[in-house]
């Protein structure tokens, strides 16, 4: 349980993907959970999508950008190494049904964790349209992984390297103007971008689901570090979510929320980068 | 009878219990209570009458022998006492710590009219304390020999509170193999994760938690009841019986404008972050706890308490506890509301909290409150508090912690329809044996009564390990 089977470097020194033993998780995964992992016993705990994963191998897949001291130490870690502690699967599961097409919007590491989603669609027999978008083209993750899962894969970048130029919901707007028979819209990736899939698709009339990372240390609804503002209620990202309605996402508090711990978050990441703390 | 005792005794006054300065203490985490010196424990040992008729153990909700072990301690006999109470407290260390003994056993001694019962909570502190130094499995139960585990008799425990390490201590004493699946990465509950090391130190909780690995307790921890197995599965695994110890840990707001903002956390936020996480260590402990210079705590119960206290060891200048009603009225343990205000802590009695306020970056710096005076006495004869209109005042504040309550535990009643639960969202269960609507599952402790203590988790878990092991083997 936790061993590293594989490690895979997806862009150099900002986005890895790891393969990893946990079999009784890997064997109750569904699209839209996540893990709680904690790597040292100093360590803190953070949440992170499952990608993938295998019940027969008894693996699962995280991707993971580095933003922090967490993430960084993670990725000091080689295959054969063995994650202190792995809890999960966490989260309400996507609710998943048979109903038509469904469009994938996905934006930077979030199209990793979007791509669970998308394969669970595909394999419940509905079209999926995945969008993804990235600053450029060496920057854009899992498109050959998507391309097996969806019926089509609409890319975008800002700078215009791959697909179209400019920002992923212009390609979700121009694709619902053409399909008509779009019955879900599902967003995962930095908070803007899934503010503005809401938007997008709010005239269209069409459920839209965003999946949102609010900071979480328990993951089991002890703690209410990881409320968002839904419909004006509180509610509990980690066992009520992650994912929501986006119409009803307050977007500008969880911007606002993200940030509580940025002072103590870069103190120890610079003190990690100084080998001062390992 | 009162009057009786004290012609027939002197009755001399209680041994106090050395304590760490207040002043001192107050920005420290290790332990207030020192405990007692043999000497003074023998000498308050011999306060009790030994009454014919001992009240103190109707008091008890695990049913504590207090008159026979007390009378061991005045005897020096602490094997013999460490025993007697084993028989039928399986976390005596832990007890002698956080029980409210003087709504409990110390309430109903004899002695009580007196205003001088005898310490019981803190003579049983002693006596674990000084017997974990001995670990034989003879003396861990209190039998006279161990019982062999049986493996094909295996029982599940969901949650690693003090009820399901009750249920864990009694099965084990009687030859029951019993896993514990805990969904966090150590073992405890709220004794890890809610009540600070300076009240309950996490050595002790490991000790008793390592007593019962002794007895061949397994603990799985990052196991999420309902999440990484269902109760079903447990059941063709071959656990004859499920016990559910999973808490009421879910923490409630009030849905005030700007509960939101940066600066406002729940109580269990707070205290996970310090206790669980060793925030108060950062930065060579990765978890940050959120600072706080003015720190205003809402509530007036043991978890306010120990968020005031933990804040104020975080360095903060000034802790402020709002509570609603007066002092009188506050639910904490009054041995912890005392020690607080020694420590400093001011009290905000009569206000409730209207609102938060923020800078432009959304930090908490103001929150506005209501003043409250008593009604008339409710239903349940207290009087409620009812707000005097128009009178309302702020406060400056950097972090306010609000500790109003929790709700039912909801990861494992979500993904088990099959478990009635109540109107309140708590796991309906039979108040004799825990018996809940689903076969062979048992239920106590929080997720059962709502918030309660941790002696009554532990009652609950005795009740339902009674009756399993009854059930199984049969
Ligand atoms: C349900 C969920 C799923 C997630 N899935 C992924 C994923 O698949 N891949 C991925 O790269 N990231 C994912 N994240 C975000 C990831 O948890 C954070 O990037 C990570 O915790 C940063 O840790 P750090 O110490 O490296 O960086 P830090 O410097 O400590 O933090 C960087 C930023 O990450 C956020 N963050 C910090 N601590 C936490 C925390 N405990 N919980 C949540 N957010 C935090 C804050 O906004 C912070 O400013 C997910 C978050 C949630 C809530
Ligand atoms: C800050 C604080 C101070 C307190 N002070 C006192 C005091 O001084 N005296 C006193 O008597 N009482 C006190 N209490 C109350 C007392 O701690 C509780 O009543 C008692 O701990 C309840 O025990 P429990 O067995 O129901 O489980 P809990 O202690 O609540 O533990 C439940 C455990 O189950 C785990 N869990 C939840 N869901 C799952 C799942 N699906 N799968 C696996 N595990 C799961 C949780 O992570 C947790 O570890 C205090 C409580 C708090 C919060
Ligand atoms: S367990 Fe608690 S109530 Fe019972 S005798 Fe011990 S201190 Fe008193
Ligand atoms: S503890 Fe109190 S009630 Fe119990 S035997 Fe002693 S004096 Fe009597
Ligand atoms: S992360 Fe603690 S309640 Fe959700
Ligand atoms: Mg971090």
């Amino acid at each position: 349980m936790g061993k590293i089977i594989q490690k895979r470097v997806l862009i150099p020194k900002r986005v890895t993907e790891m393969t990893i033993k946990a079999p009784v998780i890997a064997s109750k995964a569904r699209p839209g959970n996540f893990v709680v992992l904690r790597l040292s016993m100093k360590g803190e705990r953070i949440p992170l999508t499952i990608a993938d994963a295998d019940p027969e191998k008894g693996h699962i897949v995280i991707v993971y950008l580095i933003m922090g001291k967490t993430t960084a130490l993670l990725d000091t870690m080689k295959e054969g190494d063995v994650i202190l502690d792995l809890c999960g699967p966490l989260g309400r599961p996507t609710s998943i049904k048979k109903q038509g097409t469904v469009a994938c919007v996905g934006g930077g590491t979030g199209i990793a964790a979007l791509h669970h989603i998308a394969k669970g669609n595909f394999q419940a027999g509905n079209k999926v349209v995945s969008v993804i978008g990235a600053r450029s083209k060496d920057l854009l993750l899992f498109k050959p992984e998507l391309e097996k899962i969806s019926h089509e894969v609409l890319v975008s970048t800002d700078d215009g390297s791959v697909g179209h130029k400019g920002v992923v919901t212009e390609v979700l707007e121009e694709y619902l103007d053409r399909d008509p028979d779009v019955k879900e819209v599902i967003g995962v990736g930095p908070v803007p971008m899934m503010r503005s899939v809401a938007r997008v698709a709010q005239p269209y009339g069409i459920r839209t689901l965003v999946s949102l990372n609010s900071i979480m240390v328990d993951g089991i609804g002890m703690c209410g570090s990881c409320r968002v503002n839904v419909g004006g209620e509180i509610r509990f990202a980690c066992v009520e979510g992650p994912e929501f309605e986006a119409s009803q996402v307050d977007f500008d508090e969880l911007m606002m929320r993200l940030q509580a711990f940025k002072s103590q978050e870069k103190e120890s990441m610079e003190l990690f980068e100084k080998k001062e703390l390992l | 009878m009162q009057k009786k005792a004290k012609t027939k005794t002197k009755i001399s006054p209680r041994v106090s219990m050395p304590m760490l300065d207040a002043v001192e203490r107050g920005r420290m985490f290790s332990e207030v209570a020192l405990g007692y010196t043999l000497e003074q424990a023998v000498s308050e040992a011999k306060r009790c009458l030994q009454c014919k008729k001992p009240t103190c153990i109707k008091g008890c909700p695990v049913d504590v022998d207090c008159k026979g072990f007390i009378r061991m301690v005045a005897d020096k006999d602490l094997a013999g006492a460490f025993a007697r109470i084993k028989e039928t407290n399986s976390l005596p260390a832990i007890c002698g710590r956080v029980c409210p003994q003087e709504n409990q056993c110390e309430k109903t001694c004899k002695l009580r009219p007196t205003g001088q019962p005898i310490a019981i909570g803190r003579l049983e502190r002693f006596v674990a304390d000084n017997y974990y130094a001995h670990t034989s499995c003879e003396e861990e139960t209190g039998a006279d020999s161990c019982v062999p585990i049986d493996e094909s008799l295996k029982v599940a425990a969901i949650g690693s509170g003090p009820s399901s390490l009750t249920l864990a201590g009694y099965l084990a004493a009687n030859g029951v193999k019993v896993s514990v699946y805990e969904a966090l990465h150590s073992p405890g509950g709220v004794l890890l994760y809610g009540i600070p090391e300076f009240r309950l130190p996490k050595s002790v909780v490991q000790r008793e938690i390592d007593s019962l690995k002794n007895l061949q307790v397994d603990f799985l921890c990052n196991y999420v009841g309902g999440k990484s197995m269902t109760l079903p599965e447990l059941f063709q695994q071959g656990y004859k019986a499920v016990f559910l110890g999973v808490g009421a840990g879910l923490p409630r707001f009030m849905n005030l404008p700007g509960e939101s903002l940066i600066g406002v956390y729940s109580a269990n936020e707070y205290l996970t972050r310090v206790n669980l996480m060793f925030g108060y260590r950062f930065p060579e402990y990765d978890t940050p706890v959120p600072p706080g210079r003015n720190v205003v705590v809402i509530g007036g119960g043991n978890v306010a308490m120990d968020s005031a206290r933990t804040a104020l060891r975080l360095g903060a200048e000034r802790v402020r506890v709002v509570y609603r009603r007066t002092k009188g009225e506050m639910p904490a343990r009054q041995e912890e509301l005392e020690h607080a205000l020694e420590e400093g802590i001011e009290l905000e009695i009569l206000s409730s909290p209207l609102s938060f306020h923020g800078d432009d970056q959304g930090v908490l710096n103001k929150m506005v409150l209501q003043r409250m005076e008593l009604g008339s006495p409710d239903d349940s004869g207290r009087r409620q508090p009812v707000p005097i209109e128009g009178d309302t005042f702020s406060l400056d504040t950097d972090l306010a912690i609000m500790a109003v309550g929790t709700g039912a535990n909801m990861v494992l009643t979500q993904t088990t329809p099959e478990l009635e639960l109540n109107e309140r969202g708590y796991v309906r269960a039979d108040p004799e044996t825990g018996e809940t609507s689903m076969n062979m599952v048992f239920a106590g402790g929080d997720i059962v009564t709502g918030a309660a203590t941790v002696v009554e988790a532990m009652g609950a878990g005795r009740r339902s390990a009674r009756e399993i092991l009854k059930r199984i083997k049969g």
